[in-house]
């Protein structure tokens, strides 16, 4: 089978690429092992949130001070101001709506009543310009009965740091009782399954009542409705005398699941085919050019393109592997940036530095990948597989995701990909 | 009887929180003596959590030690007794790879067979079938009764035996001194590790069984113990390898035994003598992982591709024979001394040297002898009375497990009972939400963790986990941790000390898999930290006194 361009990885990378592509009518395809970092995702996207351990709160200018090899920088200044506009307008096709600006970052609210820097966020996530001024005046922390992945002690604390009074409440859904009887099955996307129609308004006239004895102006709630689609969150939203905002949750992620859903069903609409369950296990090279590659389902039936994006993601995603001796780039063994002394890869600490999350593999400043020391003229890494950039510390993962993304997307279409 | 200060007086005060000091806390209460046992910081801290959990039959010691090849058979034999419900039956076999000298086995299985150790010669291919994860190119293969020992559940299950018989407990207090009165110590001055709060306790006798640390103990007293820390590194793999206890049939070295335990397996150890001021500071090395990794492989070759969860290690107390200042001679024997013989000091002994198998023989010695100083007559029953958890009575198992679930015995439910035997009836399933699983690895429930918090000295999330397993599984804790302290918070109703404890947690289960973060290990280290400093931010969040346990 021959394609324009075959993407491997169906992650937000991946699945961004492939639209952009797919809409410049591309013939693509996307193998996908059925991951995605985005089911752990945190409600909202990162552009850079931090530096030197300190909150940032205009990213685009903290991107001109980043060292050379990071891949924003690679970008240059000019293309990531281009491309931070793209997004939110190619999300919305996709039925996902973000808010917030690549010029100020705004803060989310964490599972555990943290503010963390953000660019752009789900729809419904609770999120605040400044924490030190949260116009949310008497706070509602609403929970379900038997639900242990959420918890409003931790962010009543965190919010009284801002001086926010908060009570607390928890509900039963009668819609409930059956997951109620397994052990397991009070996770948050199997909840989002079942709220729905009737059963949020039941919750909203429960959580109204709660208003009332509580004089709240505003209610926080588990990010548990709308796996599928927006719709049960505005419903919630409309039902509810007050403002309501979601907090995420311990995996998994209902929002981040509903992104995920919503890029592949968007792809797929368009046209791009997405092999799901699949897996790339090696590529036929000839001179600077990969050829081909073979996936696990379709044995030794080879797919071909004219160019090829990677975009598997970091170790997390099994982009990149490590044994006892090396960190290698499992599918075709490209060059990678890491330290060959096991040693130095992890610090004890897990809050400090590890070097590690900025291993990823050797590319040039159009993302071109290498192999044997050789530039591969027509396949290019995207995302979290990329090496140069410390997307922990930084909080940038989301926004290198994206860009990159965008950026080889493009120059795929301009011809600058490698095409013969 | 009050002293003098108004302070409840105590017959005896127990130093050290391991098996030793809890099972001398047990017999010494289950003898009358109004006890007290005091742990600088959590039950099974040191060496006592940090070793194979191996039951041995003592074969591994026939040639080289008969005297506790001795000792081991015989506790073997009385812990499968007294403890049901800490020890599993696995069996052990005793290999022969083919670099190894065949003409061993005939020497070792003599020896065993001198020290009372039944040693079965079998065909390499019967002990195959028997293990299917040995290496098939064995020459050789001897079974003998070696089995598996849960060393924190054994120890919580002492503590718990004797309290009933009247015993106090402080954990987090440290002995700073010794009160004295001439030349006999009198009480031990006590430092809250936790809040620092300075306190005094009384006693007619001090009973030292801190394992290596009693040397520093014993110090405190102006009394001079010679010890020799010796470091043993171990590898834990995630998930049960091999069902049958794998030494090999040498003399004794470097990782030569692969130990499985509840849903894991354990390969060590190495054995590394270090200066005594290392001791607080076990970290595993690269080297030691390399040697473990090598050896492993060689006695099971699937060690190769299986996930190493985590590496720890722990520091043997080796006692320096009185009359040998240099060290050389060590014996791994027990070691009972009276100060008030050996260097005039009344009121204080010490017990220490032996190995957790004989744990429970240590603290009869060390009761015999303060019973002995304190004109007592009981004597000893630790060998015929059942830990709590172990009873047979013939209530166990009849009571009905209160359940609005539909199965009849959930996977959790017998998961507890396997932990806590018949102290499991003691867990509450009051509502669907005791049911709900807090630790999927491992099986936690929310009404165990509830039972943990209640009744087992648990204060952090890291007693909780040695009290139930929770963050022992194959997730190290990711999902789980957070659960816990959830639940946590309901009752120490401290969210900020709940979310230090939390953040500490995360980074002590890092620590362990740090020096083995490759593979699926490097995976979930970074799922760790996406989840734990990227969603949650919980970074850099506790203090000094929250990382006390994360050693």
């Amino acid at each position: 089978m021959k394609y324009d361009t075959i993407i491997i990885g169906g992650g937000m990378s991946g699945l961004v690429a492939g639209i952009r592509l797919r809409k410049a009518g591309q013939k693509v395809a996307i193998v996908s092992t059925g991951q995605s970092a985005l089911h752990f995702n945190s409600g909202s996207i990162a552009l850079l949130g931090h530096e030197h351990g300190h909150d940032i709160k205009k990213p685009l200018e903290a991107i001109e001070r980043l060292k050379p090899e990071h891949p924003y920088s690679k970008l240059g200044i000019d293309n990531v101001r281009k491309y931070v506009g793209e997004v939110a307008p190619l999300f919305a096709e996709a039925g996902i709506t973000l808010h917030g600006s690549a010029e100020r970052n705004h803060y989310r609210l964490t599972p555990i009543g943290m503010f963390k820097p953000a660019w752009l966020s789900f729809e419904g996530y609770a999120t605040v310009d400044d924490p030190k001024n949260i116009e949310w005046g008497k706070v509602l922390i609403v929970n379900l009965a038997g639900f242990i992945d959420f918890y409003p002690q931790f962010i009543e604390l965190g919010l009284s740091k801002y001086g926010i009074e908060c009570s607390s409440r928890t509900f039963i859904l009668p819609g409930l009782e059956t997951l109620r009887k397994s052990a397991t099955e009070m996770r948050a996307t199997n909840i989002a399954r079942v709220l729905k129609d009737e059963v949020i308004l039941e919750m909203a006239s429960q959580i109204n009542s709660y208003i009332k004895d509580t004089n709240a102006d505003t209610v926080l709630l588990p990010a548990i409705l709308g796996l599928y689609d927006e719709n049960p969150i505005r419903l919630l939203k409309s039902k509810v005398v007050r403002p309501v905002h979601l907090v995420s949750t311990m995996p998994m992620s209902v929002g981040g699941m509903r992104a995920q859903m919503s890029l592949r069903k968007y792809f797929m609409k368009l046209g791009g085919t997405y092999l799901i369950g699949d897996k790339v296990t090696m590529g036929r090279f000839e001179n600077d050019r990969l050829v081909s590659v073979n996936t696990q389902n379709l044995g030794d039936m080879p797919l071909e393109a004219d160019s090829f994006i990677l975009a598997t993601g970091s170790f997390f995603s099994h982009g990149l592997e490590a044994n006892p001796t090396s960190i290698y780039e499992p599918i075709f063994g490209l060059d990678v940036v890491a330290s060959a002394n096991r040693p130095e890869w992890c610090d004890m600490d897990i809050y400090k530095d590890q070097n590690y999350m900025e291993f990823g593999v050797v590319n040039d400043n159009d993302f071109h990948v290498y192999r044997d020391g050789k530039r591969i003229s027509n396949f290019m890494a995207v995302g979290a597989v990329l090496s140069g950039c410390n997307s922990m510390k930084e909080e940038s993962g989301g926004g290198v995701s994206l860009l990159t993304s965008i950026k080889v997307a493009d120059d795929i279409l301009n011809g600058k990909g490698g095409k013969k | 009887m009050d002293n003098k200060f108004g302070k409840k007086h105590y017959d005896v005060i127990v130093i050290g929180g391991g098996a030793t000091g809890a099972g001398t806390a047990r017999d010494c209460a289950m003898r009358g003596l109004k006890t007290l046992l005091v742990e600088r910081f959590d039950f099974t801290a040191g060496a006592t959590g940090r070793n194979h959990g191996l039951l041995h039959s003592g074969a591994r010691y026939a040639v080289t030690d008969q005297e506790s090849a001795t000792e081991c058979i015989k506790e073997n034999m009385i812990l499968r007794r007294i403890a049901r419900h800490c020890v599993e039956d696995t069996g052990g076999l005793f290999v022969t790879l083919p670099e190894d000298d065949l003409d061993y086995q005939k020497n070792f299985v003599d020896a065993c067979l001198k020290a009372g150790i039944s040693a079965e010669v079998l065909d390499p291919k019967e002990a195959l079938l028997i293990e299917p994860a040995v290496n098939k190119d064995i020459i050789g293969a001897v079974r003998v009764p070696d089995g598996a020992i849960d060393p924190f559940r054994l120890t919580v299950a002492n503590v718990v035996s004797a309290r009933r018989d009247g015993a106090d407990v402080l954990t987090y207090h440290e002995v700073t001194g010794f009160e004295r009165d001439q030349n006999r110590l009198v009480g031990v001055r006590l430092r809250d590790t936790r809040s620092g709060e300075e306190s005094v306790e009384y006693a007619d006798l001090m009973i030292n069984a801190g394992g290596i640390w009693g040397h520093h103990i014993a110090e405190l007293a102006g009394v001079k113990i010679n010890m020799f820390p010796a470091k043993g590194a171990l590898l834990i793999f995630g998930h049960r390898v091999n069902d049958v206890v794998i030494n090999r049939c040498r003399k004794p070295a470097d990782a030569d035994i692969l130990v499985p335990g509840d849903t894991i397996s354990l390969i060590g150890t190495t054995s590394t003598r270090l200066p005594y001021d290392q001791i607080d500071n076990m970290e595993v090395t690269p080297e030691e992982v390399d040697i473990l990794l090598r050896e492993g492989i060689k006695i099971a070759p699937s060690l190769a591709y299986t996930r190493i969860l985590r590496a720890y290690a722990g520091v043997r107390p080796l006692v320096a024979s009185d009359n040998d200042p240099s060290g050389r001679t060590i014996s791994r024997g027990i070691v009972c001394l009276d100060h008030a013989t050996r260097d005039g000091l009344e009121g204080f002994i010490t017990i220490t040297g032996g190995k957790l198998m004989t744990y429970r023989l240590m603290a009869e010695w060390a009761t015999d002898l303060a019973c002995k100083k304190l004109g007592r007559t009981a004597k000893c029953q630790t060998a015929e009375t059942p830990l709590p958890g172990s009873e047979m009575d013939k209530t166990f198992g009849t009571k009905e497990h209160k359940k609005s679930h539909i199965i009849e015995l959930s996977t959790e439910q017998k998961a507890a009972e396997g932990r806590h035997g018949s102290l499991s009836e003691q867990i509450e399933y009051k509502t669907e939400d005791d049911e709900a699983l807090v630790c999927e690895c491992e099986q936690v429930s929310v009404g165990e963790i509830k039972y943990a918090i209640e009744h087992l000295h648990v204060g952090n999330l890291i007693n909780l986990r040695r009290r139930t397993r929770m963050g022992m599984g194959t997730c190290q804790g990711e999902l789980c941790a957070c659960r816990a302290a959830g639940i946590m918070v309901n009752y120490n109703k401290c969210a900020e000390r709940t979310l230090r404890d939390l953040s500490s947690f995360i980074n002590e289960r890092w620590k362990g898999m740090y020096p083995v973060s490759w593979g699926e290990t490097l995976v979930e280290g970074q799922f760790m930290s996406w989840l734990y400093e990227g969603v949650c931010g919980i970074d850099q969040l506790a203090r000094p006194e929250d990382l006390i346990d994360a050693k």
